[in-house]
């Protein structure tokens, strides 16, 4: 385990590129950053001119040692601080970052067991961490990626996760509109979805989901059904009730 | 260079540092919601000799019972104010334990555990909630009943509890162990060890 640094460091925007409509990428430049396990997070502290502050935590989508981080940030339509980071930030600006954070929701290199990734719309970002994990130590353990998005056009890092060098095959789901010519139509992910588009109990995987509640409550529920062992699942949610 | 404004709705004395108010309810559990049926549930207190007592639900329904308001605090920076519980106060249950061990460890179903000092859960500072604003708890809030600890970071106040082991030492519990607060004060912003 990477270890944390409890204060508070500056970190400056290095590089960003929008992912989406409504999010964008942002790699900072961390002075003192310890670098960090695929999977964890990181809070963030603006400060107004006034001295007022804002805290919230991201998901973090680069992983290992270094002091560059990317963070994937959604726009949250009634957002304090991420409408800034994805609108306002410009190269060379400062926030203030403390971790990383969480060590549970974490892929190390050293894990044995086969891996099942799903993710439900931007919770796909701690595993976009675990899939450039997975490459770049050349891991031989099965890690596959479903991933149930709205529409194509709400595909966070597309390119990245069809490279056909990839070592983590991902496997796309769409719950509003599919892309032209897709075999599939539009809808929830059912069961049967989850047991043709998953790794099945008897290859004893672990299984990390992460999305909004309502997405990790029927998705665990629905392993569960299908005969995973509940502390074979673990889960990371976002987002109210 | 951007210029942060930010929203300062959340000027209010009433919220401990590094906190933003949200109106929803957010959920946080590291592994899936078990499925209790309050037909299985039991609820126990296992002190240092040994001896554990115990309540199934229909003896802990039966335990004089409060409506508390209160406002909640997630280390993850959220916080909701004015939330409405029903439960039993852990000093109602604590009446007839006897021990000398000043710490607690809560256990779940599921395998979460959490750790307390004995003297946060007496005084009228700690329940087992089993409403949440009139209704019976949500499984995914923690239903049927959960550790109500509001004065510390909501992830004290342990979903599915189904027992508190007394400990001599202050040993952490799940996320303790991965690097949060042994103690998790919000007002002092206890949030990492």
């Amino acid at each position: 385990m990477t270890s944390q640094a409890v204060g508070w460091l500056t970190g400056s925007l290095t590089s960003a590129h929008p992912l989406t409509a409504a999010a964008r990428s942002t790699t900072l430049t961390v002075p003192g950053w310890p670098g960090n396990d695929a999977g964890q997070h990181v809070d963030v502290r603006l400060t107004a001119p006034d001295g007022y502050q804002a805290v919230r935590s991201y998901s973090i989508a680069s992983a290992g040692p270094g002091e560059e981080i990317e963070l994937a940030i959604d726009r949250l339509p009634d957002g304090e601080v991420s409408p800034f980071l994805v609108d306002d930030l410009e190269l060379g600006d400062t926030v203030e970052l403390r971790g990383p954070l969480g060590g549970w929701f974490v892929w190390r290199p050293e894990q044995t067991q086969p891996v099942q990734l799903i993710a439900g719309g931007s919770g796909v970002v701690p595993f976009v961490a675990m899939t450039r994990a997975h490459a770049s130590v050349g891991s031989t353990v099965p890690m596959q990626l479903l991933y149930s998005l709205r529409t194509p056009e709400d595909a966070f890092f597309r390119d990245e996760l069809s490279q056909p060098t990839a070592t983590v095959r991902t496997t796309w789901h769409y719950t509003g509109a599919v892309p032209p010519g897709w075999s599939r139509s539009a809808g929830r992910l059912t069961v049967e979805d989850l047991q043709r588009e998953t790794l099945p109990p008897e290859k004893a995987p672990l299984t990390y989901i992460c999305g909004p509640t309502g997405f990790v409550e029927a998705v665990s529920r629905a392993l569960i059904s299908l005969g995973h062992a509940p502390d074979a699942i673990r889960t990371e949610r976002f987002g109210g009730t | 260079m951007a210029v942060f404004g930010g929203r300062r709705g959340d000027d209010n004395p009433a919220l401990p540092p590094g906190q933003h108010l949200t109106a929803s309810f957010p959920v946080l559990s590291a592994g899936p919601t078990p499925s209790i049926d309050t037909e299985d549930w039991e609820f126990f207190i296992q002190t240092e000799t040994g001896q554990t007592h115990r309540w199934n639900w229909d003896k802990f329904l039966a335990l004089p019972s409060e409506d508390i308001t209160v406002d909640i605090h997630c280390v993850t920076s959220w916080s909701k104010f004015g939330t409405r519980w029903r439960g039993v106060s852990l000093d109602t249950l604590f009446s007839e334990v006897e021990t000398g061990f000043d710490f607690v460890m809560a256990h779940s179903y599921g395998g979460y555990t959490t750790n307390l000092p004995r003297q946060e859960l007496l005084d009228g500072k700690a329940w087992i909630a089993y409403e949440y604003g009139g209704s019976e708890l949500d499984p995914e809030h923690g239903g049927p009943a959960r550790l109500l600890v509001p004065h510390l970071y909501f992830w004290k106040s342990a979903k599915w509890v189904r027992g508190l082991v007394m400990q001599s030492e202050d040993n952490p519990g799940f996320w303790e162990e991965y690097g949060y607060n042994l103690h998790g004060d919000p007002w002092r912003e206890e949030r990492y060890s």
